[in-house]
């Protein structure tokens, strides 16, 4: 099975300091990965050369077949792969259902079709009933659910998700867990995500990706990358305790 | 489900007081005397050219302080023709537009193609305003610094054809002109441009990984906002007849400009009309009053913008009309 995405040793330094040194990963078509690591891995820098928001200094990243490194993010979202800030940047002035319609307005410029795109989102990640607020009253864990839905308003193959699970009960940890799972099956949207909150990645990778120091120091099944006594030392140590 | 329509449009309070103003507007002329018109002529000028300018800031957020440039530049192209060749305002204006809006085009491609923005693009966009004025200075062709003079008509004649005619007559212009400008940005600002604007203005990293391409998008700004802009040029030529460089590529005239969206309201629709209006009514009435009490205050209307722009900027920082909006009920009062 050809991957869908496939990055291929790239690297990112900002003035002398090395974010990313070497990393490779394959996302195949359909799949769920997630990529893990301790603060400060380089795990956004990853996302962010993918999504054109950085030239990767080497390395290439290529997308259904094509190379997209050093492509503009808006040209990478065109080509089919939405992402989601970690650090949330919602139109604040906005209604969260005009957030959205941005993102839909991607395929198609009829207005009332991207305002029905956008509705049939706001429910499915539960934003309908704050459809209308504007986007900076809403909660951080809110707003994360926004980035998501402005997101798949654009209908990505791959989504990358940035820890968009941060701040949220268990609970609606479980329920955003169950969407991505639907949107993952029924739609066949592939996804890549970076996450925290092993109680999701467990839930949902069937491949994880763990980062460290800017390289990759493990890949695999989930049962097995828990296990590793690398992982453990670096990064898990304590959590797989709990 | 079914998707309301926006708030405005849906609202049929909304469209009433609008009707209503409609019809107040259009029997105006017959109501007044002419010191009244002539303020009125005023007021739709700077609705126009502030909702001209609230393209760029208020949607796309793009700010310009250097829009006398664009109403300079459309002045003179279509007095010079017509003066020169007698060719109508009306074939003029197309080359006044293509001129104008070639210039945005320059200078938006510059400022965006190499990451010029925020403070910078301002004072590039004053920069040009200010190279134009003093290239006009020695333009000899259309009066350099002496000023560039229209054939002033006897009052009585009515020459639509060279918009030669009565105050009435510039009146009703500038009142479709304003007319028309509110309904091509209220459907520009619920199209598809307008949401990409906006995101432009609230995020353009976030607009950019939705897959716009905000050169692009910021361009269109420009360009539709220096092309609408070019028309009031065109409209100052032969209402007041009488050109200098010094005066009309002023950046005070293009502070003029954006001082009635920012008091009414920027990014709105009927923010720039409103602050128009409360600037122009109340900045003659201070000049009046002046006057009236015998005193010759150089720059008293300045000093008084700057008042008033003080307050609203402290106490209503969105401008008069979301404020008014809420209290009228009309919708959301965001403009939309
Ligand atoms: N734009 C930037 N300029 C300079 N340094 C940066 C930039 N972005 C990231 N870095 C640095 O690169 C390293 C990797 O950061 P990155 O944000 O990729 O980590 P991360 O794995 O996403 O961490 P976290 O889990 O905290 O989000 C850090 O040392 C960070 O300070
Ligand atoms: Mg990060």
């Amino acid at each position: 099975m050809s991957a869908l995405l496939e990055v291929r040793g790239i690297s990112k330094a900002f003035r002398g300091l090395k974010a990313v040194t070497g990393a490779s990963l394959e996302v195949p078509q359909g799949a769920i990965v997630a990529l893990i690591g301790p603060n400060g891995a380089g795990k956004t820098t990853c996302f962010n050369m993918i999504a054109g928001v950085f030239k990767p200094d080497s390395g290439e990243v290529v997308f259904a077949g094509r190379r997209i490194d050093g492509l503009r993010p808006d040209q990478i979202c065109n080509a089919g792969i939405g992402r989601t800030f970690q650090i949330v940047k919602p139109f604040a002035g906005l209604s969260g259902l005009d957030n959205v319609m941005v993102g839909a307005f991607n395929r198609t410029v009829h207005a009332a079709e991207a305002r029905r795109i956008a509705f049939e989102i706001l429910d499915k990640l539960g934003l309908g009933p704050k459809r209308d607020l504007p986007a900076a009253s809403l909660t951080l864990p809110d707003r994360k659910r926004l980035e998501v839905a402005r997101a798949l308003a654009t209908r990505p193959r791959l989504l990358l998700l940035d820890e968009v699970m941060a701040g949220l009960r268990p609970t609606e940890t479980d329920v955003m867990v169950e969407v991505f799972r639907e949107l993952n099956r029924r739609d066949g949207l592939t996804i890549l995500l970076i996450e925290h909150v092993m109680r999701a990645v467990m839930a949902l990778a069937q491949n994880i990706v763990v980062l460290h120091h800017g390289e990759i120091i493990a890949a695999g099944a989930p049962q097995d990358v828990v296990r590793d006594p690398a992982v453990l030392e670096c990064y898990l140590g304590e959590e797989t305790e709990v | 489900m079914s998707a309301p329509a926006s708030p405005l449009f849906a609202d049929r309070r909304a469209i009433g007081l609008l009707l209503a103003l409609l019809a107040l507007l259009l029997a105006l002329p017959a109501l007044v005397n002419s010191y009244i018109l002539s303020v009125a002529i005023l007021i739709l000028y700077f609705a126009y050219t502030g909702q001209a300018w609230n393209v760029m800031m208020g949607f796309c957020g793009q700010l310009s302080l250097g829009h006398s440039l664009y109403v300079g530049v459309g002045a003179y192209t279509v007095a010079a023709l017509f003066v020169h060749y007698q060719i109508s305002p009306w074939v003029g204006v197309w080359l006044a537009v293509v001129i104008c809006t070639l210039m945005g085009l320059v200078i938006g491609f510059l400022a965006f193609r190499f990451g010029i923005g925020g403070t910078y693009f301002a004072l590039l966009t004053i920069a040009f305003a200010e190279f134009t004025r003093i290239g006009f200075d020695h333009f000899d062709w259309v009066g350099s610094s002496g000023g560039f003079f229209l054939k002033v008509e006897s009052h009585g004649t009515l020459d639509l054809l060279n918009l030669r005619g009565s105050p009435t007559m510039f009146y009703y212009l500038a009142l479709a002109m304003c007319a028309a400008a509110f309904v091509f940005c209220a459907w520009l600002l619920k199209s598809r441009a307008g949401y990409y604007w906006q995101a432009i203005r609230e995020n353009e990293e976030a607009a950019q990984a939705l897959g716009i391409n905000t050169f692009r998008w910021k361009m269109l700004a420009v360009g539709i906002s220096s092309a609408m802009t070019s028309l009031a040029g065109v409209f100052f030529a032969f209402y007041y007849n009488n050109l200098f460089p010094e005066q009309i590529f002023n950046i005070s005239r293009s502070i003029e400009i954006i001082l009635g969206p920012i008091i009414g309201g920027i990014g709105t629709l009927f923010g720039p009309i409103l602050g128009a209006a409360v600037l122009t009514i109340l900045a003659d009435g201070i000049t009046e009053l002046v006057a009236a009490m015998g005193l010759e205050i150089p720059g008293v209307k300045q000093v008084f913008y700057g008042v008033v722009l003080l307050l609203v900027v402290m106490f209503l920082p969105h401008g008069i009309w979301p404020t008014l909006a809420r209290k009228l009920g009309l919708g959301q009062g965001s403009g939309k």
